[in-house]
């Protein structure tokens, strides 16, 4: 049964496994003040898995485990950002991490775990499969915010979590049997292929609203966005940064494995019904955001309305559409771990961040991370000619591509109205009279580097962002 | 010389040369200074060598680059300048230089700062002037909102975060409607290419949609009345250098926009709709010269007076549909087209200059009121001269950079209907009333209170902003012909399109 075929296309994911295990392992016999051998490890190990997803890619799509596990370009592409971002969000967390006395082998191994759950998930070719990889990635998200045990505010935003988690992951299920049910089988090209002649038109649909549900949660998509403030906000700085990053990159290959792999022919149902997310999502972000003084929790609200112009893309449902999301997906999540590692980078111990009012006057205190952050903020608000304007633009492109103009001008009012909360922050940083004490040159240097190597990237691929796109067209031309 | 790719570096040497300002510059105002002086400098030096290297004869564009930017999508970094874009990139080339000078002592709070945004702002607007390729345009357009921000964000006055935050916010709004517009045409011709967009036929229905969007647009950025509310408040809370700027250079973005975008690609909806864009700028020329009459803010009169100056820009891009396809003249629309390109010159000379003379007395004063003013050419002779001779140009003195595009426009207005002709004509009187009256309060007269006696005239730096831009105003006035002639066939070749109808 299972052949050697089967163990080198999963191989990424093997090594993986064994890595995390062994750091594990390793990480038991090392003190506290030993704790870099763990933190370099990990990210060795990230980069080799890498390494090992690009160098041994198929030319063609190949699957392993009769057809269970899917490796294709959408898969590579979507591992390599995911274990890249998880790399960036090591390196932000360490100080951070540190000063609080949470630097504790669990963090790294729960990432790993997490970044794992996200690999699977992207390749998968099964209900089964999406299934697994996300309970992976989601279990090892709720203990991760969980992580400071101390804090009610994290143990409250854990336990919201959970609890929405395993409801939607409920549905998610509850739609899958319906499926199952209705086409007789899990892999999804078979139910992509039984879905047109299927005898139970009315329970695919059903099936689908669930799968729909269980989509819109993960993304954080309204109305399923309500953990999302809660948990960006509780969690430790350094979670919340990954939350905001790989996952999104995870919860758009589960939507296109199981919207266009799998139901794909009911492509006409499910684009309404992301179109209406997608309104949803961009007019409550958009909005809701004006109003947060906390920027972990204006930030979380940013998210959800950058989850609806990802659904523009998704909703478009055609190759050119869907690479038009991805790299959107891409776009936001390198946005995300730049505008969070900021707020990483500004926490000392005993101090966060997080309200937008602590970036008063940053200007003077430091103005490369002032810089750093306006890149950041720029670009969330799509302006050119940073990368998260281009996203926007393709966007945009897909919807009015599909037919649906009137999604277009819907989510261009609500850039209008995003633009505000964006600008103010830039406001405070820089027009506003400092408060506090200057930033000490005593910034992590490996947390400085990192961050301004995704700052500049920002600007970098707004200027040079061809090569990316014709990534994600050739991933999905195939 | 001429395999120099003069159109890139024009761009990319002030952006470029922002880096080694704000790296060199920081806890050394003098370095950024000099440094800064020295990019503002090389860049305008490039926009002469450009001269030479341009053939006004022809209406072709020149100075051509055109390489694949993003390959999947057709995008390419396509850049070209025909007589408008080559006038319009020496204004910025040479405001630039004047600002840097300008704000030498004025500026004393992050200074390797404000000289980095504002090369950058450079580069960007010369961008704007040369993209071939629509989205590289939009690129620019909207790239330059983000070091005006905080140009006026940091250095600005009392009131300057709500300013700064209606500017961004009010043509930010007006550009992602064009965007929308950019996009369907893409679809259409399968290119952001300008000049394949302007051969694309088009249906009447697509082209009223598609001139609106661009007319929200550049209405903003001219701006055009009734969406002209944030240019008072941008200005009045400006630095000095953010107004010369904004009032000199980026207002003409907006008219250039109609050149480019509007005219040539939705030539029969812009036929159709011409009279709005008439009604409105004669709206802006009467009403809004009323009331600048009654401002008591010196930058607020200017930034009105802008408006109105505006006005003719609009009226003379727009009345040549009137000519060419109603009363089918040529000659006349050629006529008012050159006024209104003109008129863009000389006001960015004019406006600029009349803020640097409100500049000039805010830094001793510190206050912009005009009652607070008054005898000033007893103690300020010079400045005195200086700023009657803008005062004369803004109303529009024979003689004068004002006179010659005004004038043209009226004729050509005539040509296609008295009324439209009374109506702009009345700026002679309007102008001269709110210009002269601001001198008589300020200029003339006894010397108002113990502040002004205290004044002290200018000094050589000064002196040596006002006179660059006396020059300007005086050469034009006197020999516009060098700057007709450079535009003139590529007029020329813009009137003969817009016969052309695409339904």
């Amino acid at each position: 049964m299972l052949s050697l075929n089967d163990i080198l296309t999963l191989l990424p994911e093997l090594y993986l496994t064994g890595a995390v295990c062994m750091l594990l392992l390793i990480d038991v016999f090392l003190k506290q003040d030993q704790r870099w051998v763990t933190h370099w490890l990990a990210i060795l190990v990230l980069a080799v898995t890498g390494w090992l997803v690009v160098s041994g890619q198929p030319a063609t799509p190949a699957t392993a485990f009769g057809g269970m596990f899917v490796r294709d370009g959408v898969a590579e592409v979507l591992k390599v950002f995911a274990l890249l971002c998880s790399g960036i969000v090591l390196v932000l967390s360490r100080p951070y991490m540190r000063d609080r006395e949470l630097h504790i082998g669990e963090f790294y191994t729960l990432i790993l775990f997490a970044t794992l759950g996200i690999m699977l998930l992207v390749s998968a070719g099964s209900l089964l499969m999406v299934y697994l990889g996300l309970e992976l990635l989601t279990l090892s998200s709720y203990a991760l915010v969980a992580l400071n045990r101390d804090s009610s505010l994290s143990s409250e935003a854990a336990i919201k979590y959970f609890v929405l988690g395993a409801l939607a992951s409920g549905m998610l299920l509850y739609g899958m049997s319906m499926i199952y049910g209705a086409t007789g089988t899990l892999d999804l090209g078979a139910i992509r292929a039984a879905s047109a002649t299927s005898a139970h038109p009315t329970l695919l649909l059903f099936g689908l609203v669930f799968l729909i549900v269980g989509i819109g949660f993960k993304f954080g998509a309204a109305p399923f966005h309500m953990w999302l403030p809660d948990v960006y906000q509780g969690a430790p700085t350094a979670v919340t940064t990954f939350i905001g990053s790989a996952p999104k990159l995870a919860a758009f290959g589960m939507a296109y494995r199981l919207l266009d792999s799998g139901m794909g022919g009911l492509v006409v149902h499910w684009q309404e019904m992301l179109a209406v997310l997608a309104v949803l999502s961009l007019a409550i972000g958009n909005i809701v955001a004006i109003a947060q003084k906390n920027l972990k929790r204006m930030l979380a609200y940013s998210t959800i309305s950058h989850m609806g112009y990802l659904f523009l893309g998704l909703a478009n449902g055609t190759p050119e559409g869907y690479a038009a999301a991805m790299f959107y997906a891409i776009c936001y999540a390198l946005m995300a771990t730049t505008s969070f590692g900021i707020i990483l980078a500004l926490a000392r111990a005993g101090f966060e961040a997080e309200e937008i009012a602590d970036l008063k006057g940053l200007n003077q205190r430091s103005p490369w991370f002032a810089g750093l952050m306006a890149l950041a903020m720029f670009s969330l608000a799509g302006v050119p000619p940073l990368f998260g304007f281009f996203a926007k633009v393709l966007v945009l492109k897909a919807a009015i591509d599909a037919g649906m103009l009137w999604l277009a001008i819907v989510a261009i009012v609500a850039a209008i109205v995003g633009l505000y909360y964006y600008l103010h922050v830039v406001k405070v940083m820089y027009f506003d009279k400092p408060e506090g004490e200057p930033l000490s040159a005593q910034v992590d240097p490996s947390l400085r580097l990192v961050l301004s190597a995704n700052a500049l990237a920002l600007l970098a691929l707004g200027l040079w962002w061809g090569p990316l796109l014709a990534w994600c067209q050739r991933a999905f031309a195939a | 010389m001429s395999n120099l790719p003069l159109l890139s570096l024009l761009i990319w040497v002030p952006i470029v040369g922002a880096v080694p300002v704000l790296l060199a510059g920081a806890g050394r105002p003098n370095a950024a200074r000099w440094l800064a002086l020295l990019v503002s400098v090389a860049a305008f030096v490039l926009s002469l060598l450009a001269l030479p290297a341009y053939d006004a004869s022809s209406a072709a564009m020149q100075l051509v680059e055109n390489h694949p930017w993003i390959e999947t999508l057709r995008v390419n970094y396509h850049l070209g300048a025909d007589g408008i874009s080559l006038a319009l990139i020496l204004l910025t080339t040479f405001t630039t230089i004047l600002v840097i000078v300008g704000a030498w002592e004025v500026i004393q709070d992050k200074v390797h700062q404000y000289m980095a945004a504002m090369l950058v702002l450079e580069g960007l607007m010369i961008g704007v002037f040369c993209a071939m390729d629509a989205l590289l345009f939009y690129v620019f357009f909207e790239g330059m909102l983000i070091p005006m921000f905080i140009i006026i964000g940091v250095w600005g006055g009392p009131r300057r975060v709500y300013a700064t935050l209606k500017f961004f916010i009010y043509t930010f709004l007006g550009s992602i409607f064009m965007l929308i517009g950019l996009i369907y045409l893409y679809f259409k011709a399968g290119t952001f290419d300008l000049a394949t967009l302007a051969a694309l036929p088009l249906g009447m229905r697509e082209q009223t949609w598609l001139f609106f969007a661009f007319l929200i647009a550049f209405a903003i950025k001219v701006p055009m009345v009734p969406v002209h509310t944030w240019l008072p408040d941008a200005h009045v809370e400006a630095p000095t250098g953010g107004s010369v700027v904004l009032a000199a250079v980026m207002l003409k973005v907006g008219g250039y926009g109609f050149l480019r975008f509007s005219l040539p690609i939705v030539p029969d909806a812009s036929h159709a709709y011409a009279w709005v864009v008439i009604a409105l700028s004669l709206i802006a020329i009467v009403y809004i010269g009323y009331v600048a009459l009654v401002q008591e803010d010196m930058k607020k009169l200017i930034a009105y007076s802008s408006v109105a100056h505006m006005g003719f820009v609009t009226l003379g891009t727009f009345i040549a549909f009137m000519l060419v396809r109603d009363a089918n003249d040529v000659q006349m629309a050629r006529l008012g087209m050159q006024g209104a390109m003109v008129q863009m010159i000389s006001h960015g000379f004019v406006s600029g200059a009349m803020f640097t003379c409100i500049g000039v007395m805010y830094d001793r004063l510190h206050t912009r009121m005009i009652k607070d003013y008054g005898g000033l050419v007893n103690v300020m002779p010079w400045f005195a001269a200086f700023m009657v001779l803008f005062a004369m140009a803004n109303c529009g003195l024979p003689g004068t950079s004002g006179f010659v595009g005004e004038f043209k426009v009226i004729l050509a207005s005539f040509a296609a209907s008295p009324w439209i002709a009374l109506f702009a004509a009345f700026t002679l009187i309007i102008g001269a009333g709110y210009t002269l009256w601001l001198v008589k309060r300020v200029v003339w007269g006894e010397v108002a209170n113990p502040h002004v006696a205290e004044m002290k005239d200018i000094n050589a730096r000064e002196a040596f902003v006002l006179g660059a831009f006396a020059l300007g105003v005086l050469v034009l006035g006197v020999w516009p012909w060098p700057l007709t002639h450079l535009m003139d066939a590529s007029i020329g070749q813009l009137v003969e399109k817009l016969v052309l109808t695409k339904v």
